[in-house]
């Protein structure tokens, strides 16, 4: 009785499955040429809380405002990221590719120069001076140095131990960027104060290390530390954790990361992906795509910025907020430059 | 009484069948999954065969991914054939692919000819030393080769991760300077306009190779023999006057460089680099290619394709439905084909017992 | 008389085979009943049906004379029939007593009502003379004594039919002897016993009727007391059969394997071999007699250079191998037919042609530097199986797919066909049926006479007894005594074998 009832079943599927196929002919026809938004996330993908969700973000905000449609894939693997943004770019209706991450650099450029009709943006793009940047691609930079600046201020500002600690992920000119900006931002107020500075390790998984993170950041606290701003990805989850532990301060990284630790979250240096996704469609659509040079985004184009408030409004003085606005002001304004390396 | 043979009920007709059966099968309940996301499955199956095999762009992606899977389902069903289980294929084509790349980048100016199988000696070499470690292992002091291989897959890939993005890196990059032009091993867009894009390499010929050589070996030499009798009664080997010891070391030394040469596809054949992070596991699913195969060379190569038709269509998809359904699509698939082969061969045979009775009444 | 059991045109078939075809058995009450055979006839398939384990696919079964359905062995206990496996059913890390009542406690409330079960089971066992202590771990207690535990089982559920499958197989003379006189106080008492065997001095010894089967089908029915060995055999076998070996006096010729002071001290650091040294020349069988596990494996593992031994020499050929590996030992001249066919003789998942040559691999008709010479390997399968005559006749059949009786022919055609000059023969006929016995012995026998030196190895004192020339009864690691002939009895080797005569001292090499 129940071998029939598999037999029947099984034959059910298969004339469905073939009926289906034969009836159905072409998936729906796609949208007008060139009018949609392609999309290839980083290994990981979606739900990270970082850059690939920040992206995501500016495509819905582009949706939303803009009235796009859009496409993404989620790459397994590094050879898939190739296969994923010439997939994209093979669509007829699809007209801009974005690449997230610095691991598409080599990639992107080699596809945006297949399909010159296409346009491409990546995301923290590894800029090499020596090489040409093709005329429809462009690398997405974010002045993270000055983001950094203004959280080492408030840092400086508030430590009452005066000193303070810095915790990297992977050990790369990239980190540093976020390592240096801190220290001058920390000087620039509290000449006196000192910067603890840590890295995790010196490979990818550097940030994917919470327990590694949870150390480090014990070693600072009892060493003196009370304020920390780490750069490390899931890393700094354990950072968090410590501050909890301690009753410390921790600086956030990329997004705001409050929930974290609630009350133990200073602020957080917020690096704004889903601007700069949303800013280069919003351009794009407009016509005034500008490839062959890097889009940058610092204080100016709000791209970066540092996280006030209800959350944390309590626990930053108002007198250090006014200073770190004027600090601000003062960066946008070239009147203090920031380093980077 | 003598009776004519069902052409459904010969051998070859099921072997062929039944892991057809299975994958439609599959795909029939991966549909259900397909329409709770909202989405219509004929659709996405439709997209998902059309570029896969609809076209030689979608043909090359899925022979680009079938290569790896050709050698390291190779190299698990060879330790198989020993007795042996060899999980450890990820860390052996990691280390391979990257001496390959390694001794690619100091390696300018050696004509072609000579540079080219140095190449693949050197993945060789660095898969075949991370398979001989576990197999020494486990015949000179019996240390279970599943929890080395394992661990070894931790120390490789930590090993090439920190190589790769520290010391021998191109900077603020995961990956390698490229290897040598003369190492480059060709493509097939070279050649053929029609594969215009896709990676798929002459690699894919040299896995075809390694395929006939395991066959060979395994079926007609004497270390081959030696080979099937360890792995199917250590015991009769061991009275037979088989050491049982080198058999082990061999086979997975043998089936460390087969996973080695991963590196023909990805280093010589597509980057010209070594990058961190670039296998995607495909030494995990080399388990699941090599028992779908049967641990034949031939069925693994078959196992290969389908393997690879998933993975490149996982992604042709993936625009329309997420990433997780596209995982779970293969999972079924792999979880069908491989528990079904008694099931739908009982049901089969049942089938055409119960039919022949109402013709015989 | 009534009758006890009845089985009516029983057919029970397998997927290709039909193991009962249309059988009938009738087993009067209160009798010993043997049901003989050879392997694979059918005898334990028949009496699993009556005990439930297979339903037959027609056929009827009456117990006491009424139809009854047996589902399970749950329905046969209920029905007062036990049985004793060939493979005992019983827990070792249990008492005894825990084992006997396993499955049928007298508890009340869920608390088990120990004294009162002990009791009825010490009465009951003293009742059949079935002394067992009951506290021991079963463990811990020889197999005699787990056989008997088995019995008793049976028994304190009420079993009024018993049925024993092989009863004897792993059993010394004299426990042999003791089972049969259990037998008999249970008949007296009225039970009913149904004795699968293909022992057939057993047969002629304790039973009533002797119901013989071959493929599936009762060949014959007959009364213990009106037929011979020789016609039951023929009817087990469906042709003639010698069950004397004939064989000529034998023309020994020189010293081919000598064995001296040979000790082995296990990983455990106990003594399994200690200090033994026997020779055979060429032309004759040394029997080597001992109840399993006195170190006959070990003895039989450092001649063949599977073991290292502690101490002592072994020269084959005026060769000493203490250093040689096996392949080297083969090449020096040794055929080996291992104890244990399946996990040491043979690859069952590779065909018979390429078991044939394990062991010869490397040599030249067999293989060139690399690779393997097909068409050598096919010739000789070929060679071989005609001449062993081993069915099927297919070089390409699985091993697996072979009888025991098969699967033995082709381990001594390949042993045989290495051309040495000692063989090593341990339990060549284990588990072998008497056709396929008869074989091996006339070839062993025949090796002999064409100036082969032979050890043989055998738990079965009959083999022992019609082969050897000479005989050394091994125990305890130690050979207690040599006859210099095989005229001598089986109960005074039983002495010997389980160390009341001749304990504890090394027989001077006769």
């Amino acid at each position: 009785m129940n071998k029939r009832l598999l037999h029947y079943s099984l034959v059910f599927l298969l004339t469905s499955l073939s009926l289906g196929l034969q009836s159905c002919g072409k998936p729906k026809p796609s949208g007008p040429p060139n009018s949609e938004v392609g999309l290839v996330f980083d290994v990981g993908g979606r739900g990270d809380k970082s850059f690939n969700d920040a992206a995501y973000d500016g495509l819905v905000m582009a949706k939303d405002s803009l009235g796009i449609k859009y496409q993404y894939i989620e790459p397994g693997g590094g050879a898939d990221r190739e296969s994923a943004l010439r997939q994209l770019a093979s669509k007829k209706s699809v007209g801009l590719i974005f690449g997230v991450g610095f691991m598409f650099t080599d990639d992107i450029t080699r596809i945006a120069k297949d399909f010159p009709d296409k346009k491409f943006a990546c995301i923290d793009y590894t800029y090499d001076s020596t090489k040409a940047i093709p005329s429809n691609l462009i690398p997405i930079e974010f002045r993270e140095e000055e983001g950094s600046f203004l959280v080492g201020a408030i840092a400086g500002l508030m430590t009452k131990t005066d000193k303070v600690g810095f915790i990297g992920g992977m050990e790369s000119p990239l980190i540093r960027k976020f390592q240096v900006g801190y220290q001058a931002g920390v000087k620039c107020v509290n000449p006196k104060a000192k910067v603890l500075v840590a890295y995790a390790g010196v490979t990818p998984d550097a940030f994917k290390n919470p327990a590694k993170g949870k150390e480090l950041a014990l070693s600072q606290y009892s060493q003196g530390a009370d304020i920390i701003y780490h750069a490390s990805g899931v890393t700094g989850l354990g950072v968090f954790e410590a501050a909890r532990e301690m009753n410390k301060y921790a600086i956030g990284v990329d997004m705001d990361q409050w929930n974290e630790a609630p009350g133990h979250v200073l602020t957080s240096m917020v690096k704004k992906g889903n601007m700069a996704v949303y800013d280069i469609i919003k351009e794009w659509k407009a016509g005034k795509f500008k490839g062959g040079m890097p889009a940058i985004f610092g204080l100016r184009d709000d791209g970066v910025d540092f996280v006030y408030d209800k959350n944390n409004k309590p626990l930053i003085p108002k007198s250090v907020y006014d200073r770190v606005e004027q600090l601000k002001q003062d960066i946008i304004d070239g009147k203090i430059k920031v380093p980077a390396r | 009484m003598a009776r004519q043979r069902h052409w459904l009920e010969h051998p070859v007709t099921q072997n062929f069948l039944v892991p057809i059966l299975a994958v439609v099968l599959s795909f029939s309940v991966g549909a259900i999954f397909i329409a709770i996301v909202g989405q219509n499955p004929i659709e996405v199956y439709y997209v998902l065969f059309s570029q896969t095999l609809g076209n030689e762009y979608g043909i090359g992606q899925l022979l680009f991914k079938t290569t790896p899977l050709i050698f390291t389902g190779l190299s698990v069903a060879i330790c198989f054939k020993a007795g042996l289980f060899n999980i450890g294929a990820e860390g052996q084509l990691q280390i391979g692919a990257f001496l390959t790349a390694l001794v690619g980048m100091y390696t300018f100016g050696v004509p072609a000819y000579l540079e080219v199988p140095l190449l693949i000696l050197a993945g060789m070499v660095g898969g075949g030393i991370w398979g001989f470690i576990p197999g020494y292992l486990k015949a000179k002091t019996g240390a279970h080769e599943v929890i080395n291989t394992i661990m070894l897959n931790f120390v490789a890939l930590a090993l090439v991760s920190y190589f790769a993005t520290n010391l021998f890196n191109v900077p603020a990059t995961v990956h390698t300077p490229p290897i040598a032009p003369s190492g480059k091993i060709p493509r097939f867009d070279a050649f053929l306009s029609g594969f215009e894009g896709s990676p798929v390499n002459f690699s894919i010929f040299i896995a075809i190779a390694a395929c006939i050589f395991v066959w060979y070996y395994v079926q007609r030499t004497k270390l081959g023999y030696e080979l099937r009798v360890v792995g199917l009664n250590s015991k009769a080997a061991e009275y037979g006057g088989i050491s049982v010891a080198k058999n082990l070391i061999l086979s997975m030394t043998i089936g460390g460089a087969l996973a080695g040469l991963v590196g023909t596809n990805y280093v010589m054949g597509y980057k010209y680099y070594f990058e961190e992070g670039f296998s995607a596991e495909t030494g995990f699913m080399a388990i699941a290619v090599a028992l779908l195969g049967n641990n034949n060379p031939f069925g693994v190569i078959l196992a290969a394709l389908l393997f690879g038709m998933l993975e490149y269509g996982g992604l042709v998809i993936n625009t329309m439905v997420p990433k997780e359904l596209v995982n779970i699509l293969q999972a079924i698939v792999i979880i069908f084909v491989i528990s079904s082969n008694k099931i739908f061969r009982k049901t089969l045979n049942n089938f055409l017992k119960t039919r022949r009775l109402s013709i015989e009444q | 008389m009534p009758y006890a059991i009845q089985l009516i045109n029983i057919t029970k078939r397998f997927a290709r085979t039909v193991a009962n075809d249309n059988v009938r058995l009738a087993v009067l009450d209160g009798s010993i009943h043997a049901l003989v055979g050879e392997n694979g006839a059918g005898k334990t398939t028949l009496m699993e049906v009556l005990y439930g384990l297979y339903q037959p696919d027609s056929g009827k079964i009456k117990i006491h004379e009424n139809e009854v359905t047996i589902r399970s062995p749950h329905d046969s206990i209920k029905l007062g029939i036990g049985m004793v496996h060939q493979h005992f059913m019983l827990v070792p890390t249990l008492t005894i007593l825990e084992n006997i009542i396993l499955g049928a406690e007298d508890a009340k409330h869920g608390f088990l009502n120990l004294s009162r079960t002990t009791s009825r089971i010490a009465e009951l066992a003293d009742s059949f003379s079935l002394s067992v202590p009951l506290n021991e771990r079963v463990q811990d207690v020889g197999v005699g004594i787990q056989q008997r535990v088995e019995i008793l089982k049976a028994i304190y559920r009420r079993a009024d039919i018993l049925i024993l499958d092989e009863p004897t197989a792993v059993l010394t003379p004299q426990e042999s002897t003791q089972l049969f006189g259990i037998l008999s106080e249970l008949k007296q008492q009225g039970k009913t016993i149904v004795l699968i065997t293909h022992k057939l001095n057993e047969v002629m010894a304790i039973s009533e009727h002797v119901s013989v089967m071959r493929k599936g089908k009762i060949a014959g029915e007959l009364d213990t007391a009106e037929t011979n060995p020789q016609e039951i055999a023929q009817l087990m076998v469906g042709r003639p059969v010698l069950l004397k070996v004939e064989k000529d006096k034998s023309k020994t010729g020189h010293p081919v394997l000598s064995v001296n002071d040979l000790s082995y001290v296990d990983r455990r650091g106990i003594a399994i071999l200690k200090d033994v040294s026997l020779e055979v020349s060429s032309g004759e069988i040394l029997g080597i007699a001992g109840i399993e596990g006195n170190g006959q494996t070990q003895l039989v593992e450092a001649i063949t250079g599977l073991l290292k031994p502690t101490s002592g020499t072994i020269m084959l050929n005026g060769i000493n191998l203490g250093d040689l590996s096996v392949s080297q030992i083969f090449e020096s001249g040794l055929a080996h037919i291992p104890e244990d066919r399946i996990k040491r003789g043979l690859v069952v998942d590779l065909p018979i042609k390429e078991n044939l040559i394990l062991g010869m691999h490397t040599r030249n008709e067999f293989s060139s530097r690399l690779s393997m010479k097909l068409s050598g390997i096919e010739q000789n399968a070929k060679l071989l199986i005609e001449k062993y005559d081993v069915r099927p006749p297919n070089p390409d059949a699985l091993a697996r797919e072979l009888s025991g009786g098969n699967q033995q022919k082709v381990i001594i055609a390949r042993e045989l066909s290495r051309n040495s000059k000692l063989i090593v023969a341990s339990q060549p006929t284990r588990g072998v049926d008497i056709g396929g016995t008869e074989f091996i012995h006339r070839t062993l026998v025949s090796e002999r006479d064409n100036g082969k030196a032979i050890l043989l190895i055998s738990a079965d004192l009959t083999e022992i007894l019609s082969l050897s020339d000479r005989i050394a009864v091994i125990y305890d690691g130690r050979i207690v005594k040599v006859f210099s002939d095989n005229k001598v009895e089986e109960s005074e080797l039983g002495l010997y074998m389980t160390g009341t005569k001749g304990n504890g001292k090394t027989a001077a090499l006769a």
